[in-house]
């Protein structure tokens, strides 16, 4: 389950002046303009009510902008983008199989042809030995690697996960924070990860593009680099280098308030 | 167990006692078998009438069910056309709404003329019907539009078709309120058929309302007692046949019915 991205040097996604207001009201995103690399993880933060949401759905094609464009590499945007929530957002009738069997199901593949490759996605999140569990059976953070498993089951160039670990404890979320590394390095995703802890960007991404609602209503204030390499793990998270990236972060925040 | 065991103890302790006191009351105050027959006087008519009685249940029965399967059937499938539609919905809601609010009885002459007198048992079919049709539409349409919004917009996003979208997402999430909408309709579907016949008379065959009707203008006051008992006893079967149905379908997920194994 590899993607190899084609050789190509553009980036994978251009937002030119994308605004988006509700029915009228305020714009909850304006004038965002930024290139998404392929194969990059990039983190938005922003305190709640800032716009992250309503910007990875016009990402997704989910909503439509009232302003600028979306430009995909390649023309169209990609059909499968995979999507994780902050709740797992599992059909509660259905097992851990046939959950992640689920978007290959919608595309017309028999569940025989699935079933190596949603065992297979199981297996990758960690969760290979239960796949009859229904989502009630499983804890949060197993219903949390099935929703991740779903949506790497189509083998998705994109990532899109909003909040994916915001509920979860911090045991569970960090051990998924480092499996999700894992997954990313692996498969060769481009995953844009929402959330409003600057730790948790700080650790996972390449790049955090801070939003703010002070600095102009759901704009991005802030485009940081995280230079640090890759694997990420415990020494990472206990350097001093670490700290003093999330103290940028959080100032990068806080100067949006002004 | 013991919880359980106690649940079914209880009530029955509390029947047998009720039906003792009532025995010895009307026994002991003399009371005429015409105002309050004592239970055993019933039970002696009920086995005196037996096969008359149960024939007229028959008849009940097969009418209550017939009303209720059509309208499981037309309401589940009047709410999936409301659900594709917004437009349809806007336009029929309101008429699914008066029809449900104007008294049965009420129609209950126009009905008759319409499709005729010797036609009596398609009139009842349709009362019993018009009662036990509304729950099944208004809760279907309510559950099939109570999706959960994020999985709505996943099945966007894998590019569900329409039918997908029902057939996997919308009716099993719809399921828990169909089937309550079943529970509530399975009861009236009863009355409608009872209250139809109390008003439209009888059809090919005698009911049981129009046997409580018989009884009652000849005095056979204990003859009307056993046709309500057994009219209790098959709305508490279709309640139970119901609950258990609801059991049977969401035990394994739905949190109104899983067994937290306490
Ligand atoms: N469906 C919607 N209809 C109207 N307003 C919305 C809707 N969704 C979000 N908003 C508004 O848009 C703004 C940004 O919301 P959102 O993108 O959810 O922020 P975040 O995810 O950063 O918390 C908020 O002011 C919110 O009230
Ligand atoms: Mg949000």
């Amino acid at each position: 389950m590899s993607t190899s991205p084609p050789a190509s040097d553009g980036p994978l996604l251009t937002l030119s002046g994308v605004g988006k207001s509700y029915n009228g009201d305020a714009p909850a995103v304006a004038d965002v303009t930024l290139s998404i690399e392929r194969g990059s993880f990039i983190s938005l933060v922003g305190p709640s009510g800032c716009g992250k949401s309503t910007l990875l759905r016009l990402i997704a094609g989910l909503l439509q902008p009232s302003q600028g464009t979306l430009d995909w590499e390649g023309g169209d945007r990609p059909d499968d983008l995979g999507f994780v929530f902050q709740d797992a957002t599992l059909l509660p009738w259905a097992s851990a199989f046939d959950n992640v069997y689920m978007p290959l199901k919608l595309k017309g593949v028999s569940r025989d042809a699935a079933s190596s490759k949603v065992q297979e996605a199981l297996i990758r999140v960690g969760l290979g030995d239960v796949p009859d569990r229904l989502p009630r059976e499983l804890s949060g953070g197993m219903r949390m690697r099935v929703s991740i498993a779903r949506a790497l089951v189509t083998e998705p160039p994109v990532l899109l996960m909003d909040e994916p670990f915001a509920a979860l404890d911090e045991f569970t979320r960090e051990k998924l924070d480092d499996d999700l590394l894992t997954l990313w390095r692996d498969l060769g995703w481009t995953v844009i990860f929402v959330t409003h802890s600057v730790y948790e960007s700080v650790y996972l991404s390449e790049r955090i593009l801070v939003m703010s609602t002070e600095a102009g209503p759901g704009q991005i204030a802030d485009d940081i680099h995280i230079d640090a390499p890759y694997p990420r793990g415990l020494s990472f998270r206990q350097s001093s280098a670490y700290f003093d990236r999330c103290k940028a972060v959080s100032a990068a925040l806080r100067d949006g308030d002004i | 167990m013991s919880s359980s065991f106690f649940r079914l103890l209880i009530p029955m302790l509390v029947g047998i006692g009720a039906l003792l006191f009532w025995e010895a009351a009307v026994t002991i105050g003399d009371v005429p078998k015409f105002v309050l027959p004592a239970p055993s006087v019933i039970g002696a008519a009920l086995l005196e009438n037996f096969g008359s009685l149960i024939s007229a249940l028959w008849v009940t029965l097969r009418i209550t069910l017939l009303a209720f399967a059509l309208a499981v059937v037309g309401g589940v499938a009047l709410a999936i056309l409301f659900s594709q539609s917004r437009l349809i919905e806007m336009a029929l809601f309101p008429y699914a709404i008066i029809l449900q609010v104007t008294p049965v009885v009420a129609i209950a002459p126009l009905i008759l003329i319409w499709v005729g007198f010797d036609n009596v048992n398609l009139a009842l079919l349709i009362l019993a019907w018009i009662v036990a049709f509304f729950p099944i539409l208004s809760n279907t349409t309510l559950g099939l539009r109570s999706v959960d919004h994020n999985l709505m917009d996943l099945f966007t996003l894998y590019g569900a078709t329409r039918w997908q979208r029902l057939w996997s997402l919308q009716l099993p999430a719809a399921l828990p309120y169909i089937l309550g909408g079943m529970k509530i309709s399975g009861g009236l579907a009863l009355i409608g058929a009872v209250v139809a016949e109390f008003v439209a008379g009888s059809g090919s065959g005698t009911g049981l309302a129009w046997r409580i009707i018989e009884a009652g203008n000849r005095l056979q006051v204990p003859t009307m007692f056993a046709a309500l008992l057994l009219l209790s006893l098959l709305g508490i079967a279709i309640f139970f046949a119901l609950t258990l149905l609801e059991h049977l379908a969401l035990r394994r997920w739905h949190e109104s019915a899983v067994n937290r194994g306490s």
